[in-house]
């Protein structure tokens, strides 16, 4: 914990990564946002305003970039009627970061209703975003009616499977799963054999000191199980990443930001850009949760993840769209 | 969280009482033999949640969720599966035979529920 400064935020699951305090401060300084990097498995959040202050090591990451998740392209309920203005929010606080990300992650619920003209609106709005390159796993509600053909042709061309890819940029392995599909009666998400298979087969020439950047939709930990809001299988794909030193997952589906660290593995969500959902168990469902309009903003956002090489470590930054 | 199927039996078979005293002729009374039944989807769950009906009846399910759901057959193979059920949309499925058909919302496992048709 040395270095832990005044400024400094510890992570709270519930309040964004940002405490009231610290979020004042931020909003005084330019904007809302904590950058969070992680070390050793502990997670350190800062305001984005006092990245220029920290010593260059702690925050000049060799690759950057940031996530994105449940746009909900087409929701149009009270939660949130305008869920393409809160798209194209998000994407101005993505082109106003201070670090450039090198590409988005779309961590799933691209649509509401898997319609062409949702996945449209989408596409067009993300091309306002200066990193060009848009990484998309699919979400439940991006697989209906025609198990995910669609998302597939327009997101996830060349991908295995039902849409399971991996990649490598600058020493960092990303690892896209799908875990919305064929899910079971009474059941949580679900990755499957054949995934599960590929996975192991994808990671086992890496070197252990490879950092691992996994991102699905569905949390590939416990977050919730009673609401759906866990993977069935997502330790058989944890077991197969076990050597890695760093490994970081990062899911969407549950509308808010939430972190744990579980040995090597530390798991994040990220907020929705449309509409919040509940905390666990708070509410008699996970429906969409109906905030006054002038603080919708303030409980939807992006994830804007700095790597900083030679610690392997990952930074994590929760950023609210005002 | 699960209602009585006896209570839901009786409330359907009132609800027909009703319209039945208002038919005027015989091919609408006959058509009331054919019970029909609604299956409501609110909070992210079916209620009733497990119905018990007769051979030929209908069933009716309505999202009234601001989330779409489906309703799809746990069986293998399915015996039906509805399209995706945005806010207000319904759902009707005929049951022919008589048996146990589970089913759930495939966007949303959780969500299960139960026809039985006698």
């Amino acid at each position: 914990m040395a270095g832990k400064g005044k400024d400094e935020l510890l992570h709270d699951h519930n309040h964004d990564g940002i405490d009231r305090r610290g979020f004042l401060k931020c909003m005084a300084w330019a904007g809302t946002g904590a950058f969070c990097v992680i070390r050793g498995g502990v997670l350190r959040s800062y305001s984005f305003s006092r990245i220029a202050t920290l010593d260059p090591q702690e925050t000049a990451g060799e690759l950057s970039f940031a996530q994105i998740s449940d746009s909900h392209m087409g929701f149009n309920k009270a939660a949130n009627p305008d869920v393409a203005a809160t798209l194209k929010a998000a994407v101005d606080k993505i082109n106003g970061l201070s670090v450039e990300p090198e590409f988005l992650l779309h961590t799933g619920d691209v649509s509401h209703l898997s319609k062409p003209e949702e996945f449209d609106a989408v596409q067009q709005i993300l091309k306002a975003a200066k990193p060009q390159d848009v990484f998309y796993v699919p979400g439940e509600h991006d697989v209906l009616n025609d198990d995910g053909k669609q998302f597939l042709d327009r997101f996830a061309k060349g991908s295995k499977g039902a849409g399971w890819y991996s990649f490598d940029k600058k020493g960092v392995h990303f690892i896209g799963l799908v875990n919305v599909m064929n899910l079971k009666a009474g059941g949580l998400g679900s990755l499957g054999g054949e995934q599960l298979a590929w996975l192991e087969d994808d990671v086992k020439d890496l070197k252990h000191s490879t950092p691992i950047v996994v991102f699905a939709h569905i949390p590939l930990w416990s977050v919730y199980p009673e609401w759906g809001w866990a993977t069935e299988d997502s330790a058989q794909a944890l077991s197969s990443l076990k050597k890695f030193g760093s490994v970081t997952v990062l899911n969407g589906h549950i509308h808010q930001t939430m972190q744990k660290v579980e040995g090597n593995v530390t798991f994040h969500t990220a907020a929705s850009t449309a509409f919040p959902q509940p905390a666990p168990g708070k509410a008699d469902s996970p429906g969409p949760m109906k905030v006054p309009a002038e603080q919708l903003k303030s409980v939807l956002g992006i994830t804007d993840v700095n790597f900083v090489r030679g610690k392997q470590a990952l930074g994590v930054v929760d950023s609210t769209l005002e | 969280m699960r209602r009585s199927v006896s209570v839901v039996v009786s409330i359907a078979i009132a609800v027909l009482g009703i319209s039945a005293s208002g038919a005027k002729n015989s091919v609408v009374a006959a058509q009331q033999k054919a019970q029909g039944a609604e299956v409501k989807i609110d909070n992210f769950s079916f209620g009733p949640a497990a119905l018990t009906i007769s051979v030929g009846s209908t069933v009716t399910w309505t999202n009234r969720d601001d989330i779409p759901h489906t309703v799809v057959s746990a069986d293998d193979p399915r015996a039906f599966k509805s399209k995706v059920l945005d806010t207000d949309e319904k759902f009707s499925f005929k049951f022919d035979k008589a048996g146990t058909y589970s089913y759930f919302c495939s966007v949303h496992p959780k969500m299960t529920g139960k026809v039985v048709v006698q």
